[in-house]
């Protein structure tokens, strides 16, 4: 199961800073990151190539950070290519609470990173629909 | 009703001598003992203390008793304390909370009429007359502020509107409406009103018929008390008073406005070193306590208030004698004023415990937001608190906020902050950074 790694970041200059500042000193290749903010404080949300040291690394650095499993699923980079994922999952009710996604090579292929409530099942209407998904090393090997 | 010309409203009691005041609260004080042998707490307080309460023929007998405070009263059924029988009390008042035993107060029939007398003699002291129309913002119910005065205002014969604290609007629809000459008000809350009046384009000093400003139940420097008489244009007297001695109404300013006169015929004031419990000199400070001379249902003695102050003997140029205070300039404990709230750091740490189920550092953060104050409280989030989504942190940050509320009747801002980013707390006090310089923070 892929994983990404959700971080509590108070709203003050310098935190994102010394975040990814940890993250590269221990070498940890960041491919994807959000950032949810709230009122005085947000979450960022990192894909990386190394999730479990990633959060023992923030966890080390004082963080609070949690590993989140996420369903990442590969894509067309044409158009309609995210619509064709998202019909899938509608068509039978499988909300998805957050995502993003990015392109792994222009024009040909991106990947859609999502956290869903019942992941199995949201695993098997994509494959059913013929998707490919992601296994962890193909992920964070990207 | 009692005539409109003299200065004093009860010029027997208020007049009387250094002197005379001692015999009185001497007499008075052994007729409270007497009293307090009916009550089955005080029969146990005497035979632990080894007090004779018959044989006292001083004033300074009194200190053979050890001081009570709160915890005396948490400790106890309140009913123990009674001197009379249940069907005796007519009302009751308590501190607000609900963690630990609730502190309440019982008052007879007579109880409720001494308290009124009292809080007359202070408003008339002021210059409040029959005429006035006494536009009383305190909290009305448990908390003492607002009974306390409305009773006293009606006792004296002005018209009383029972606005009741907050809905800024209508306070000022209120008093423009009805021509309010007195307010009974929060000294913060009376700063917070000056932005309501220029948002409404007003100017407190044409647009309404204020002379009168009683202001009570924090702790606020001299500057910030000339500020509301410059801005609204009135005079504003200082008030003393705390529910264990039933309210407001136990000490004053007269019209000199040079300290609170403590009203000693109903009083016995000591003044304490917090720590040795040793009297201190005149003049110097220490922490308040306080003896009730005529209350029956439910006397206390030697009450510690917990509240620091300096006392100054000597005649007033009113002519009373009654002693007088300095503000009060601190607290001998943690607890804490906002918004006119006592709060304790204890509750806000059983909240946080309670609503998130596990300890963390937390901080209490208290300023001034332009002319409004704000209690900040701020939690640091450990992993234990949320499992990685953001919307855990909306919801944990409204629980904290509605369980301070209900706790403390004070609605907070709950800010979350990261592990590790607050000072680890040593002691109590520095759980508490009080920023509000006019309301004798910093």
């Amino acid at each position: 199961m892929a994983h990404q790694v959700n971080v509590f970041l108070a709203d003050r200059p310098g935190r994102l800073e010394r975040l990814t500042g940890a993250l590269a000193d221990k070498g940890i290749n960041i491919r994807a990151i959000t950032i949810a903010g709230s009122e005085g404080y947000g979450v960022a949300k990192l894909l990386v190539d190394r999730p479990e040291d990633a959060h023992s690394v923030l966890h080390e650095e004082g963080f609070s950070a949690h590993l989140k499993e996420v369903l990442a699923v590969l894509m067309e980079d044409r158009p309609g290519g995210l619509h064709a994922v998202c019909a899938a999952l509608g068509e039978k009710g499988i909300n998805i609470e957050d995502a993003y996604g990015f392109v792994v090579k222009d024009r040909e292929t991106a990947v859609l990173v999502m956290e869903v409530e019942k992941i199995p099942e949201a695993e098997d209407v994509l494959r059913g629909a013929g998707f490919h998904i992601l296994e962890d090393h193909e992920l964070y090997g990207l | 009703m009692r005539g409109e010309k003299g200065e004093f409203w009860d010029p027997e009691v208020e007049l009387l001598s250094a002197e005379e005041i001692r015999g009185l609260q001497l007499r008075r004080l052994k007729e409270t003992l007497r009293r307090c042998a009916r009550s089955p707490f005080y029969r146990r307080w005497f035979r632990e203390a080894g007090f004779d309460p018959e044989s006292l023929n001083s004033l300074g007998g009194l200190r053979a008793l050890p001081p009570m405070d709160k915890d005396t009263l948490r400790s106890v059924e309140p009913w123990e304390f009674l001197t009379v029988p249940r069907e005796e009390i007519v009302r009751m008042h308590s501190s607000s909370g609900t963690t630990g035993r609730a502190t309440v107060i019982f008052h007879t029939w007579k109880d409720i009429q001494a308290w009124t007398e009292l809080g007359a003699r202070c408003l008339y002291m002021t210059g409040v007359r029959r005429s006035d129309v006494f536009q009383n913002m305190m909290g009305y119910g448990l908390f003492t502020g607002g009974l306390g005065f409305h009773y006293a205002a009606e006792r004296l014969g002005a018209m009383v509107i029972p606005s009741g604290s907050g809905n800024s609007r209508r306070q000022i629809y209120l008093m423009r409406e009805f021509g309010t000459t007195v307010v009974h008000v929060i000294p913060s809350y009376a700063l917070y009103l000056l932005d309501v009046f220029s948002d409404m384009g007003l100017d407190p000093r044409k647009d309404t018929r204020l002379r009168i400003a009683l202001i009570g139940a924090e702790p606020h420097t001299e500057d910030l008390r000339r500020r509301l008489e410059e801005a609204y244009g009135l005079r504003a007297f200082n008030s003393y008073g705390l529910s264990e001695m039933s309210g407001p109404g136990v000490a004053f300013e007269c019209p000199f406005q040079d300290g609170m006169h403590v009203w000693e015929d109903a009083f016995i004031m000591e003044v304490l070193d917090p720590d040795t419990l040793e009297p201190v000199p005149d003049g110097e400070e220490g922490e308040l306590v306080f003896t009730t001379l005529h209350r029956e249902g439910m006397p206390l003695l030697r009450y510690r208030t917990r509240d620091l102050a300096c006392a100054y003997p000597g005649r007033c140029r009113c002519g009373r004698w009654h002693r007088r205070i300095s503000r009060i300039k601190g607290r001998s404990d943690d607890m804490f004023i906002v918004k006119g709230v006592n709060v304790f750091p204890m509750q806000v740490e059983k909240v946080l415990l309670q609503s998130m189920g596990v300890g963390t550092n937390y901080q209490i953060l208290l300023e001034m937001v332009g002319n409004r104050e704000e209690m900040r409280v701020r939690v640091e989030v450990t992993d234990e608190l949320w499992r990685g989504d953001v919307r855990e942190l909306k919801s944990l940050q409204k629980r904290i906020t509605a369980a301070l509320r209900d706790e403390i009747l004070v609605t907070p801002v709950v800010e979350l902050v990261e592990p590790g980013s607050l000072p680890r707390s040593e002691g109590k006090a520095v759980r508490v950074v009080d920023m509000r310089k006019d309301l004798g923070g910093e």
